[in-house]
């Protein structure tokens, strides 16, 4: 099953020409981006690691994608992902997120179903790649 | 027999339409004198601009390596220069956003283990797509202490110049005699560096017109008496010890404006014009402490 998260999550994969163009959008608006990646595809998985810190007053998007590809080589049966943040108005949003990188096979959800008191039927999806430990996973 | 292929574009029209011509004209009417800087600058830019033809028509060469070093006594342009090649590789469509980042050795180099390659790091990445030029560059080599951590920084450096090319343009630097000493000990720096270009010293003549240069820009003008003081004032402060060329230059010209600020202040109460507003006269200038110690220095 294809994770799909942020952003582009109805468009396929892009490809690096693609995410280079999209960073120089967010950098041509003053955007700090960052990369981050994570082993677990949970969708309510909000806290992915960060690699390294996020990027300042860069102007090209050649060191966002040395960073990407940094993160692919470091961790290449991970999800990856690149945020946009926006401080401009003074608080920091999050304007783009987009995934940059997956695992070969993505064995994808089961879903669990558990009987509660009376006929209450609680649901919850448990990722198959889950079920090992971190580092492990895919 | 196939006549001879006649390019869809030719160098006229390719220097007319980037506008690396108005580059090289600002370099030519802001810079004084320089005149082997400027003629490599003049010869980068031609080989960028025949490379880019050449792309035109199908001839892959790779991209030229541009790293430099530029080296040669305070206040003589380096930083200038650097501004101007980096809008020129822009110009001429080799560097991406054509934007310069000055760094020096602290930039670099951190304070404990560990600390100076994301330091590197990050200022190679915000250079990207421009110009890192890195001030007193010799300061990131420090034999004395072989546990420093510039070596570090040299390194990754090293890395990016090498690998990255097209990404960015590194400058480095500083004084003839240290960076000479400086590339010594560190052979793979110089081998990767393709342009080593050395800025002389300015004559009396050329510091008076950059003088000048600075004044018109500045929209003050000199009487025909402070001419004459600035000339000797050149004549004398060279001699000086701590002489910084067109930096001695500027730092004279903004305590004449302190002066002649405090002159038109006292006279106050006289109805002032817009010319004297715009006047630096002798006085302003012989009040330096330069023309004190007279013929007391040895």
């Amino acid at each position: 099953m294809r994770l799909t998260q942020g952003t582009f999550s109805f468009l396929p994969d892009l490809s690096d020409a693609q995410i280079r163009a999209q960073i120089e959008y967010c950098l041509g608006r003053g955007w700090a981006v960052s990369v981050e990646y994570t082993d677990d595809p949970h969708p309510r998985n909000a806290y992915w690691d960060m690699f390294g810190m996020p990027m300042f007053d860069l102007k090209d998007a050649a060191g966002v994608m040395a960073e990407v590809d940094a993160c692919r080589k470091t961790f290449p049966r991970h999800y990856v992902k690149v945020n946009a943040f926006d401080a401009t108005p003074g608080w920091e949003a999050l304007r783009l997120s987009f995934i940059v990188n997956r695992p070969p096979s993505e064995p994808g959800f089961g879903l669990e179903r558990e009987e509660g008191a009376g006929r209450l039927q609680r649901y919850a999806l448990r990722a198959y790649a889950a079920s090992r430990p971190e580092g492990e996973r895919y | 027999m196939s006549a001879p292929e006649s390019l869809p574009q030719d160098l006229t029209d390719l220097y007319r339409d980037s506008n690396v011509s108005s580059v090289l004209e600002a370099l030519e009417r802001e810079l004084i004198g320089l005149a082997p800087v400027k003629t490599r600058v003049r010869e980068i830019a031609a080989l960028l601009l025949v490379e880019k033809l050449r792309r035109s028509v199908g001839l892959e060469a790779g991209a030229p390596s541009l790293h430099m070093s530029f080296t040669g006594n305070p206040g003589t342009g380096k930083t200038t220069v650097a501004l101007r090649m980096a809008q020129m590789l822009h110009a001429l469509g080799y560097s991406r956003k054509g934007h310069l980042v000055a760094v020096t050795r602290d930039d670099l180099v951190g304070q404990y283990i560990g600390h100076t390659a994301p330091k590197t790091k990050e200022v190679l990445k915000r250079s990207m797509g421009g110009v890192l030029f890195i001030d007193e560059a010799y300061y990131l080599y420090r034999p004395e202490n072989e546990r420093d951590y510039g070596q570090e920084a040299i390194e990754i450096l090293l890395q990016v110049m090498e690998n990255q090319r097209e990404d960015l343009v590194v400058i480095l630097a500083g004084y003839k005699d240290r960076m000479d000493r400086f590339f010594s000990s560190n052979p793979g720096m110089a081998s990767r560096i393709a342009h080593h270009i050395d800025f002389p010293d300015y004559d009396e003549g050329e510091l008076f017109a950059i003088a000048q240069l600075m004044l018109a820009k500045m929209q003050y003008r000199l009487d025909a008496g402070a001419e004459a003081a600035l000339h000797e004032y050149i004549a004398r402060r060279k001699a000086q010890p701590h002489f910084a060329n067109a930096r001695s230059i500027r730092n004279a010209l903004d305590r004449a404006r302190l002066r002649q600020a405090n002159r038109l202040f006292e006279q106050r109460g006289a109805r002032l014009t817009r010319d004297a507003l715009m006047t630096i006269t002798a006085p302003d200038i012989r009040a330096s402490r330069v023309f004190e110690q007279k013929g007391e220095t040895p």
